[in-house]
């Protein structure tokens, strides 16, 4: 090959190599941001801060009148709060034990009812009346700030 | 002051105070030897770049993960379905787990096979046995953190066999469970193992077997020794192929993350029966179905015992083959070592492989 | 030793000897101190002596009462029996069935007898017995019905509390069923005796015999106990009622409660059975070939029509619900969570039970109103899925896009090493 021949080579591989370069230096910042965008995702926390397991806010104060309820979930269970013509708060599951229908609070009844089949539970969760053959899970409820928490075991 | 801040300037600013230029010099200088086997000299590095990703996607879990027995499948839970790519992330750490251990055991069986151990590599070799079953009690206690049956179950089976041992078996059996049953307190005791005492141990013989193979350089097969082999110059042309290796690694263990998302189960029940169909995971499962095929009592001694002893004996036969392989040492070939190195090689895939079927 | 002492000895021997037999004899019977019990218990004559046997394990003896107390005698003259059984201390044996209720009652109705022993024990049995067809047959002489003592026992007979007592709940409907079952017993009386077979197989004997639930019916909640009667016509849906409450009212307000009263049928009865109740199926309801109500209406007519329609839009629900789970369970599969999915679908599942018993409304409009919940719900929940799903399926796209990325890096690092190479060789 001629001199000319190899300068021209040498040129046409630098800018091959330059070519070859550029590429391979954004594919490979490419393939780092696909990287880093989803560990970057990862740290920031999600809105919902934690596992709502044992403990989970469900209300505030005000949300409820008294001699009402609220249901909630508690994880993916759903539970009951109400609020008693004493100005307690109390918590129970919500998942009747007789079908796991959902059970409401019965302003006129003052206590708890599960329209399905008629069944009655006391504000201890004790089962008074009809089908379910065992009482509500009681939850124990505080109230922090302006915070109601339920807690269950 | 006049700070010359291009590339060269903070390069020298830096070597001055940290003595940078050994390492490049080292790296400048390294060189690899190219032959038929070359190609076994990439699975080191592979093992590393898992552990690698490992340590990485670990710490990224325990910003979330919860180590008790009340809320650990639950922030597994929520890892997997709340935190965006938490799927991801914690399906990598599973698949990637499995990846090491299955290139460990590949690297050892080519560093066997090629007879990598002979003088002066005998400590690079032991530092990398050492390596393996420290990975092997990465794979065993991590297996538990999620909390769930399957988990619950497995551990349970393998800290009883650890209780066979004759005399410190009860007081291992103790230790390992942090009580007599698998509880809560096993589970933080393992937890506390698997991202400290673990990762601390790897490292320190991490060091000692990454700077052991800086020191001797790459070991060239006895049949290679003949001819004169050329050598590639690590910088750049083993460390780039590397990469390509790393980067083909990565994809797999994406592609595997998402078509395969490793599944979490149901949480553990420790009154329920035993699920049906526990196994330990495939790293174990040579062992486990070599148990069961030795029977109850052999002579007077108790089968399972038995089967404890041989595994341990060839465990500490592993340790100590350069010191074991005679010929070896005089850069001879030795065809029962081949043999043997097959024999495991067949025995241990054959086992696995009849663990599942059964 | 003389004679005299001899003598002396020997009496003295035979004394102690006699002395010791009459006190074995005294620790051989019972040391109840009630001759009564004591005498009959060593009898041979087994019916003369079980009773003193099983005399012990009755709630009466626990309370202080005796044999004399319902059998008169004077439990006080020890083995004289002549004496112990004398007419004059009111002794009558054992009573005829036709006395036993009056015996029974002479304490059980009288209420400051009563309060001093358990004060919330009913004083009525009596009342109620009378107006019950047993009494009103014992009353007009037949003997072989049921007195106190066929049901709670004779002289072991123990609190209804008491698992072990005939009339617990899980007895009752063996007790009811020695009599009511036996066919040579009940031929007088016309009346069949498949009864606590036909209830041992149905769903409330199923639940109160196998599972155990308490609260199921047995005999007594429908036919009461003391005033043992079946249910009068207009009756029926008010007993069932008293646990199946949204049942009866939705039928009382329908239009086949008019219906029935005018043609006599009984409420509830006409479709579910009585004794041999069974669990209710959906296929019980429409124009299909098991359903019910193709029994009284004919095809075409307003009936008709409306079963087949609320059939329909039950299946409707049916479907929506399968179709509302099955999405929940391919998103949960894959590892995305439905948000709130669970929750959503308990309501969605929660229609379908509330829609059955709605059924008994017998009208379209109210009935699909309560359909209508179900399907919003289900709705939700599918929608829920398939965001889910969705979720699912950018983890492939996300895959598609990094994957060629990975690959052209890796292409373009080996180009490179070969560009490097080649460079070098030159040189």
């Amino acid at each position: 090959m001629s001199i000319g021949d190899q300068l021209h080579e040498t040129r046409q591989s630098f800018s091959r190599r330059g070519f070859l370069n550029t590429l391979l230096g954004s594919s490979i910042a490419g393939l780092l941001g696909a990287v880093v965008y989803p560990l970057a995702r990862f740290i920031v926390p999600p809105q919902q801060p934690e596992a709502a397991t044992s403990q989970v806010v469900a209300a505030r104060v005000g949300d409820l009148l008294p001699n009402s309820g609220k249901i909630f979930l508690f994880g993916k269970d759903p539970a009951l709060l109400v609020l008693t013509n004493a100005g307690e708060y109390r918590a129970f599951s919500a998942t009747c034990t007789h079908l796991d229908c959902t059970v409401q609070y019965r302003d006129d009844l003052k206590h708890i009812w599960c329209a399905c089949h008629n069944g009655h539970y006391d504000l201890n969760g004790n089962n008074i009346a009809g089908p379910p053959p065992r009482p509500l899970a009681l939850y124990d409820v505080a109230v922090r700030d302006d915070h109601i928490i339920v807690t269950r075991t | 002051m006049n700070a010359n801040v291009s590339k060269q300037g903070v390069w020298n600013w830096l070597d001055e105070r940290l003595g940078l230029h050994v390492v490049s010099d080292l790296l400048a200088h390294k060189r690899v030897p190219v032959h038929r086997h070359t190609v076994w000299y990439y699975l080191g590095g592979m093992t590393l770049f898992c552990f690698l990703i490992q340590v990485g996607t670990g710490i990224l879990l325990l910003l979330y993960y919860r180590p008790t027995a009340e809320a650990a499948f639950e922030s597994v839970e929520f890892i997997m379905t709340e935190v965006p790519f938490g799927w991801l992330v914690r399906s990598i750490h599973s698949w990637a787990a499995n990846l090491m251990i299955f290139f460990a055991f590949v690297h050892l069986f080519s560093v066997f096979l090629l007879r990598a151990y002979r003088r002066p590599r005998e400590l690079t070799w032991i530092s990398g046995a050492l390596l393996l079953f420290l990975s092997l009690a990465f794979g065993f206690s991590g297996y538990l953190l999620p909390w769930n049956q399957l988990a619950y179950f497995a551990t349970k089976v393998g800290t009883d066999i650890l209780g066979e041992i004759p005399l410190v078996g009860d007081w291992l059996l103790q230790i390992a469970r942090g009580g007599d049953d698998v509880t809560g307190a096993t589970l933080t005791r393992f937890f506390g193992v698997h991202v400290a005492v673990l990762p601390m141990m790897a490292t320190f013989f991490l060091i000692v077997h990454l700077v052991l193979v800086q020191k001797h350089g790459m070991s060239v097969p006895i049949s290679q020794k003949r001819k004169d082999c050329p050598q590639m110059p690590f910088v750049p042309s083993f460390a780039l192929r590397d990469l390509v290796g790393w980067t083909l690694a990565l994809g797999l263990l994406v592609t595997l993350a998402s078509v395969f998302p490793w599944e979490l189960g149901v949480k553990a029940d420790p009154l329920a029966p035993a699920p049906a169909g526990i196994r330990p995971e495939w790293f174990f499962m040579f062992m486990f179905q070599t148990l069961k095929y030795i029977p109850g009592k052999v002579f007077f001694i108790d089968g399972e015992l038995l089967g404890i002893l041989i595994f341990a004996v060839g465990g500490a036969a592993m340790v100590l083959v350069p010191f074991l392989d005679r010929k070896a040492r005089h850069e001879q070939r030795n065809l029962l070592f081949t043999v043997i190195g097959w024999g495991v090689i067949v025995y241990i895939v054959a086992f696995t492989i009849l663990g599942y079927l059964s | 030793m003389n004679i005299m002492q001899g003598f002396g000895s020997r009496v003295y021997f035979i004394a102690l000897i006699g002395v010791m037999v009459v006190l074995w004899g005294r620790t051989v019977t019972a040391q109840t101190g009630n001759s009564c019990v004591d005498c009959h218990a060593g009898l041979t004559i087994e019916r003369l002596r079980t009773p003193a046997a099983s005399f012990t394990e009755d709630i009466h003896y626990q309370k202080e009462f005796s044999c004399q107390d319902c059998h008169g005698g004077d439990p006080s003259t020890g083995h004289d029996a002549e004496r112990a059984h004398d007419r004059a201390k009111g002794f009558r044996g054992a009573p005829r069935p036709s006395e036993i209720p009056a015996l029974c009652a002479g304490c059980h109705s009288d209420v400051e007898l009563m309060k001093r022993f358990n004060p919330k024990l009913r004083v009525d049995q009596m009342l109620e017995y009378r107006s019950s067809h047993h009494g009103k047959a014992l009353a007009e002489g037949d003997d072989h019905v049921a007195t106190c003592t066929s049901c709670h026992g004779i002289h072991g007979i123990r609190p209804i509390g008491d698992s072990r007592s005939p009339v617990y709940r899980t007895n009752v409907s063996t007790t009811c069923g020695e009599c009511h079952g036996n066919d040579a017993h009940m031929r007088p009386y016309g009346i069949p005796t498949d009864q606590a077979q036909q209830y041992r197989s149905s769903v409330h004997g199923v639940k109160l015999l196998d599972e155990g639930d308490l609260a199921a019916p047995t005999c007594n909640n429908c036919h009461g106990n003391h005033g043992a009667t079946p249910p009068g016509l207009s009756s029926i849906s008010q007993v069932c009622g008293e646990c199946h409450a949204n049942n009866r009212d939705f039928f009382n307000a329908s239009p086949h409660k008019a219906a029935f009263a005018e043609l006599g049928l009984a409420d509830c009865i006409i479709c579910h059975g009585h004794h041999d109740i069974q669990f209710s199926t959906d296929a019980m309801l429409g124009v299909g070939e098991d359903a019910l109500c193709i029994t009284c209406h004919a095809e075409g007519d307003n009936g008709y029509i409306a079963a087949a329609t609320m059939a329909s839009a039950l299946d409707t629900l049916k479907l929506t619900l399968a179709e509302a789970h099955t999405k929940i369970q391919r998103a949960q599969r894959g590892g995305v969570k439905v948000a709130g999915g669970r929750f959503d679908l308990h309501d969605a599942d929660a229609a379908l039970i509330k829609a059955r018993t709605a059924v008994h409304h017998f009208n379209v409009e109210k009935f699909r109103a309560i359909i209508d919940e179900g399907l919003a719900s289900a709705r939700i929940v599918i929608d829920q899925g398939d965001r889910a799903l969705n979720d699912l399926r950018m983890r492939r796209v996300g895959l598609a896009f990094t994957i060629p990325l990975i690959l052209l890096v890796a292409v373009l690092l080996t180009l490179k090493i070969r560009q490097i190479e080649r460079s070098r060789i030159h040189r």
